[in-house]
């Protein structure tokens, strides 16, 4: 069957039963729209969380970038599965004995502040939107090569669907399909791994065959052979180290802290019936993201490989040596008709030239006249990975339906707490608290609209690729939001202007260094600087501020607390309270 | 009856130790010291290199799953469990 159909009925089969689950389980109360009535079990939870978490950035996003930056992508490997630590150990059970239903709930108790849950809600929804717009860029790119249109129609089409179902049910709703999805996602991204590890060392485990010799008979283990031909090619070795130290401790560093205050995440440990199970929520959730982030590298190393063997097909400098343009596979058509890949033929030989900075005088000297490959986007490489590696039509067809599960539930999970956050905690918890429940759940939806619409047309001049955009909105939500939970609950002494204080500064700091390279609201040409190293403060990088931003919001809460009336004593009781697990309310009456 | 603030420290106690070993494994495995991780290798995998991708992961794992084991002994212990 032709790839475009069977594309079709795949991703229109797991649509189907996505929708099928969504009406058997659609939200009917308030309480059922944001949390799914707590009543949920660890070991489900833990698989929602997962395909909650594992969004566009991972699934389509992060293997591209492993391929392209080699160990400097390990980042993102340890930065979103190292915040579940924090999030097992120093949030979840706490909040999960304090029982509401969002972030700012709590933040606006525990500092007994309506401005401080303002503040909060400020930062939640700055953070979801920066990360909504990541998941455009991988809806987009997705769309754009299923149904062979350019990205901004592909990206379109996207925002429909996306809108469709996520306004369509609530927590209950997604959390069941949630469910679907991960087991959509994680069997489309483990098969072709498997054939391809397969395919390359003869062993079928990707884990393992990124660890072992090369199936060709040479004998080398693949991460040599792989560093040796980026090395030959010009580029720089797989597993050597290219950005600075500072910048990859501090990243990842961001990545985890901001994990851990990402408040879609954190909703999830309100749906588990007891504080015993937040605790292992956790545990569950990074077991089912564990499999996905160890199958990663193997899939980014190699699509690599198998990428630059499809192009250099002989040695290298010899006439032969490369690929044909008249002879490239189909894949290479299909990715140059989206616009994300582009070939322009420098020395007009007919022939693709695709090597680094590393070998520019032996380049020369061979009649080159620069890197042909003039753009490959990073986001490409997951679903082009089987292509490339030549596996029959119906694994293709599954990446496309997985990658789409990734961006469409991780959308819907934030638009879902951006919207509460609008509805629940804006409206009726401070604006307008005479609303009945109905209007709170028009309104909330309504939010969600107006989330989707913003998020999309920011999507379209994406601040970088996917994996990228969402790394910012973890910088974000670690300057901002952890801190500020985290003192909430170890630092009795933390009190209403110390928490304020230090999440404006955190946010503050944090949106206008970002801005400051990437853009105000990550418009083109508004830049006030290049964003590069030398522009850099400390040779910090906006991704990697978060960090830096945190530990502001720490000092500066830590700092005015002690110059200000401690909290009252009832708010003292409060932080004992949740201390403790016993006495959580067991509100599991669905 | 055992104190809320000795039930408070144990709690910190194990805290503490598990976000080491997290520190350890990734920040120090796998960001500082992974030139010198890399000297030693684990199959076609260089020591410091399968840390960061690899090792630090399935470390963290296991350093939930303990941690969740130990918290609910001490929950019993300290009679704060639930029902």
């Amino acid at each position: 069957m032709e790839l475009k159909t069977l594309t079709f009925l795949v991703v229109g089969a797991t649509f189907a039963l996505y929708i099928w689950i969504a009406i058997k389980a659609r939200a009917i109360t308030t309480s059922d729209f944001y949390v799914a009535g707590k009543g949920i079990h660890p070991i489900l939870n833990g698989m929602a969380t997962g395909a909650d978490w594992m969004s566009a950035a991972s699934f389509i996003s992060m293997a591209g970038l492993i391929a392209f930056k080699g160990y400097d992508a390990s980042v993102y490997l340890m930065g979103w599965t190292g915040g579940y630590v924090l999030l097992a150990m120093l949030l979840a059970p706490y909040l999960r004995k304090y029982g509401k239903f969002t972030v700012p709930e709590f933040i606006g108790d525990r500092f007994y502040s309506n401005t401080a849950r303002m503040v909060a809600i400020i930062c939640l929804i700055t953070a979801s939107i920066t990360y909504v717009i990541g998941q455009m860029k991988g809806i987009g790119v997705a769309f754009s090569r299923f149904l062979e249109v350019d990205f901004a129609t592909g990206l379109f089409a996207g925002m429909a669907i996306v809108f469709i179902y996520a306004v369509f049910g609530g927590m209950k709703g997604i959390t069941y399909t949630q469910i679907a999805q991960y087991c959509v996602l994680i069997f489309a991204y483990t098969v072709p791994a498997i054939f391809i590890s397969l395919q390359l060392t003869g062993n079928p485990i990707p884990q393992l065959g990124l660890g072992s010799t090369m199936a060709d008979g040479s004998g080398m283990y693949l991460l040599d052979k792989l560093d040796l031909i980026c090395q030959d090619l010009g580029f720089a070795q797989f597993t050597a180290q290219k950005s600075s130290t500072l910048n990859i401790f501090l990243l990842t560093m961001s990545l985890m802290i901001g994990t851990a205050g990402l408040p879609h995440v954190i909703t999830r440990f309100f749906t588990v019936p007891k504080v015993r199970d937040a605790r292992s929520s956790a545990g569950w959730a990074l077991v089912f993201i564990a499999i996905l982030y160890t199958t990663a590298p193997a899939v980014g190393a190699m699509a690599r490989l198998n990428l630059m063997e499809t192009i250099q097909t002989g040695e290298i400098g010899a006439p032969e040596g490369n690929l044909a343009y008249a002879e490239v596979p189909s894949w290479f058509t299909n990715w140059e008709n989206t616009g994300l890949l582009e070939f322009e033929d420098k020395n007009n030989d007919g022939r693709i030239q695709y090597y680094g900075p590393g070998i520019a005088d032996e380049a020369e000297r061979y009649g080159w006249q620069g890197n042909e490959m003039v753009k490959v986007d990073r986001d490409i490489m997951v679903l082009a990975n089987p292509e490339i590696a030549g596996l029959p039509n119906w694994v293709i067809a599954l990446v496309a339906a997985g990658g789409i599960a990734a961006a469409l539930s991780t959308a819907a999970g934030l638009l879902l707490a951006i919207s509460s956050a609008i509805s629940h905690d804006l409206l009726k918890g401070i604006f307008m608290p005479q609303i009945n429940e109905k209007q709170e759940l028009l309104a909330s939806r309504l939010a969600m609209a107006g989330a989707i619409v913003v998020a999309g047309l920011l999507g379209l001049n994406p601040p970088g690729f996917a994996a990228q955009v969402v790394a910012l909105a973890f910088g974000l939500a670690a300057s901002s939001i952890f801190p500020a939970l985290m003192l909430g609950i170890f630092a009795k002494s933390v009190n209403n202007k110390g928490a304020i204080s230090g999440m404006l500064t955190g946010l503050g700091t944090t949106v206008i260094y970002i801005f400051w390279f990437k853009g105000w609201l990550f418009i083109p040409g508004t830049a006030m600087a290049p964003d590069n190293a030398a522009n850099w403060w400390f040779g910090i990088s906006p991704e990697s501020f978060g960090a830096v931003g945190a530990l502001f919001n720490f000092l500066v809460a830590l700092i005015v607390s002690g110059f200000t009336t401690p909290p009252p004593e009832h708010i003292q009781h409060l932080v004992e309270d949740i201390r403790v697990p016993r006495g959580a309310d067991l509100a599991v009456d669905h | 009856m055992k104190s809320a603030s000795e039930y408070w420290r144990r709690n910190l106690r194990l805290v503490i130790a598990c976000i080491i070993v997290w520190f350890v494994v990734s920040f120090g495995f796998g960001i500082i010291l992974v030139d010198v991780m890399n000297n030693i290798s684990l199959g076609g995998y260089k020591l410091g290199f399968w840390f960061a991708q690899q090792g630090s992961i399935y470390i963290f794992v296991g350093l939930i799953f303990f941690y969740v084991k130990r918290m609910n002994k001490l929950d019993r212990e300290f009679d704060v469990h639930e029902d």
